[in-house]
């Protein structure tokens, strides 16, 4: 079974169309991203799968259900992780649990055994009596994480869930998806983090203006969208060195001050470079995040 | 029943804070209620056949109702909804929305009911009824509390900020505790301001309270309860409508 399938998703808030044909299908056991600049699309295209709000066309099933006609049913086998915190200040860490558990219809006596393993997942051991608003931004995080657990879903949606955190923050919560795929559960991510993308996820989806415009593994995107290798070169006179290298490298752009050329050879690039004491310069390997830009623009968005 | 899920976290809360939310809801009428019933009352003769503080008394339990469920509903609601996003949260389990205000309206109108109860206790303790026929008071501030709880659900669902429920408080409730029978019989007033206060609630609970403390049974007391359990039910259905409408957003 396809735990997320969705065709020709649609959705207007009043004149503006956010969402404008979406197709999606996301296989049991993986990690798939949804990419994209903020207001492409990505939040609602997870609200629409959950069940949250009506698409105005297009058909969703979810974990074999038909969404939103059987929302409810599906999502008490899913877990969602908010973009932003909405965890209950007027309880404790363990408390939020027990709580939360209660909306799935899951007696006390059931989720109080899990509350210490779920905590120990979150590294939240001990901590369980705690107030909310004396946790940090990266324990609230995790404890949402925890919170989607609940259930013990087989799904999980997870919406941006390391903007803001600190890199030992990030770096815990990436390691605990990666846990939570390897015991089978599947998980749907929204980011803009190219790094978190290219680590976590086996498939990922490139969405703008309400559109999929590529997908695929992050090794294809980046085969089959841009250059192998990538000059990143800034400094005093760094547009005089852009106009002699336009017929050395494949593209080349300029962003700010930085001019970013790029080659599937780049050895007479860097020759153009030795000596040039004032241009400062990286060569490095394409990344997801070279691709996300040529696909979605360097304009800045709002 | 998943309604329930919503009551039981509202209650949860609600018993960890248990001095400080009695207190609050308890200590303003009680205060009013001797202050003004002792000492207003001291100079007053006896009104429709009861001394003044028995009568001021089921005014005031009703309206102690009123406030309970008002508050509950609209202040402590919008924080639910809009400053923790409580609802969000638990839109994300096999919950949707007509559960949250069904919610959300049952609690706020317990909470008042053991506002209204408790008076009724305080009532009963100082000796200001002794008719068995008070009990019928219980029911009756349930439903009290049940139509301003529905329709201060309305107001939370329909709130963008704050300063929305002071135009609700100060222009609506307010006015319509001075035509209510609350404070003196409603009758004595010019026709049109009864016709309003009739066509409101609080003018019902009252009548239904009143005659219970004196050991009489309320006259016409299936107009009052239509009218309180059709505000509550209309509350209901159009709170759920705003409510779903919001949250589509």
């Amino acid at each position: 079974m396809t735990p997320l399938a969705a065709h020709g998703l649609r959705k207007s808030f009043g004149e503006m169309e956010v969402v404008s044909g979406v197709d999606l299908a996301v296989e049991a056991g993986e990690c798939f991203g949804l990419l994209g600049p903020n207001g492409a699309g990505k939040t609602t295209t997870l609200r629409l799968c959950l069940g949250l709000i009506r698409p105005d066309a297009g058909d969703i099933r979810l974990l074999g259900e038909p969404v939103p006609q059987r929302a409810r049913e599906a999502r008490t086998r899913v877990g969602v992780v908010p973009q932003f915190d909405n965890l209950d200040p007027d309880f404790t860490v363990a408390e939020n649990l027990l709580v939360y558990g209660r909306y799935f219809g899951v007696a006390p006596r059931h989720i109080a055994p899990r509350i210490a393993p779920l905590l120990d997942f979150a590294g939240l051991a001990g901590r369980g009596g705690a107030k909310i608003n004396t946790l940090s931004g990266g324990m609230k995080r995790r404890l949402t994480l925890a919170r989607a657990l609940v259930n013990d879903p087989q799904l999980l949606f997870l919406d941006e869930p390391t903007t803001g955190l600190d890199p030992q923050a990030r770096h815990l919560i990436w390691e605990r998806m990666r846990r939570l795929t390897a015991e089978g559960k599947t998980l749907v991510l929204t980011t803009h983090f190219m790094e978190e993308a290219e680590r976590l996820c086996q498939r990922l989806a490139v969405m703008d203006h309400g559109r999929i415009i590529a997908q695929g593994s992050p090794r294809a995107l980046i085969a089959d969208h841009i250059e192998p290798q990538v000059v990143e070169v800034h400094g005093q006179g760094v547009n005089a060195w852009m106009e002699r290298v336009r017929s050395l490298a494949a593209r080349v752009e300029k962003v700010g001050d930085t001019v970013f050329a790029y080659a599937a050879d780049v050895d007479p690039l860097l020759r153009t470079l030795a000596g040039q004491s004032e241009l400062a310069y990286l060569h490095r390997p394409a990344s997801l995040e070279d691709v996300f830009l040529k696909l979605t623009g360097r304009d800045l968005r709002d | 029943m998943r309604w329930v899920a919503v009551w039981r976290r509202n209650f949860l809360v609600w018993r960890k804070l248990l001095a400080a939310s009695v207190l609050t809801n308890l200590a303003d009428p009680l205060i009013m209620l001797f202050g003004l019933g002792y000492g207003l009352g001291a100079l007053m003769p006896p009104v429709e056949g009861m001394s003044y503080i028995t009568f001021f008394a089921a005014g005031q339990l009703c309206t102690a109702t009123m406030y309970t469920a008002s508050f509950e509903s609209m202040f402590s609601g919008f924080s639910r909804m809009h400053g923790q996003k409580t609802w969000d949260g638990i839109l994300y389990a096999p919950l949707v929305i007509d559960d949250i205000v069904a919610g959300e309206i049952l609690w706020a109108a317990s909470k008042a009911w053991l506002t209204g109860s408790t008076i009724l206790g305080v009532v009963l303790v100082f000796g200001l009824a002794s008719s068995p026929l008070v009990l019928l008071a219980l029911p009756a501030a349930f439903l009290v509390g049940l139509a301003f709880s529905a329709v201060g659900l309305i107001m939370t669902v329909l709130a963008r900020n704050w300063d929305f429920f002071s135009f609700y408080m100060t222009l609506l409730m307010t006015p319509m505790m001075m035509i209510s029978g609350v404070f003196f019989p409603a009758e004595q007033l010019p026709a049109p301001l009864v016709a309003v206060a009739k066509a409101l609630p609080l003018y019902h609970g009252v009548a239904l309270v009143r005659p219970t403390l004196s050991g009489q049974l309320p006259q016409d007391a299936w107009i009052h309860v239509a009218v309180l359990a059709g505000y509550s039910a209309l509350g209901y259905v159009l709170a759920i409508r705003f409510a779903r409408k919001r949250f589509s957003e």
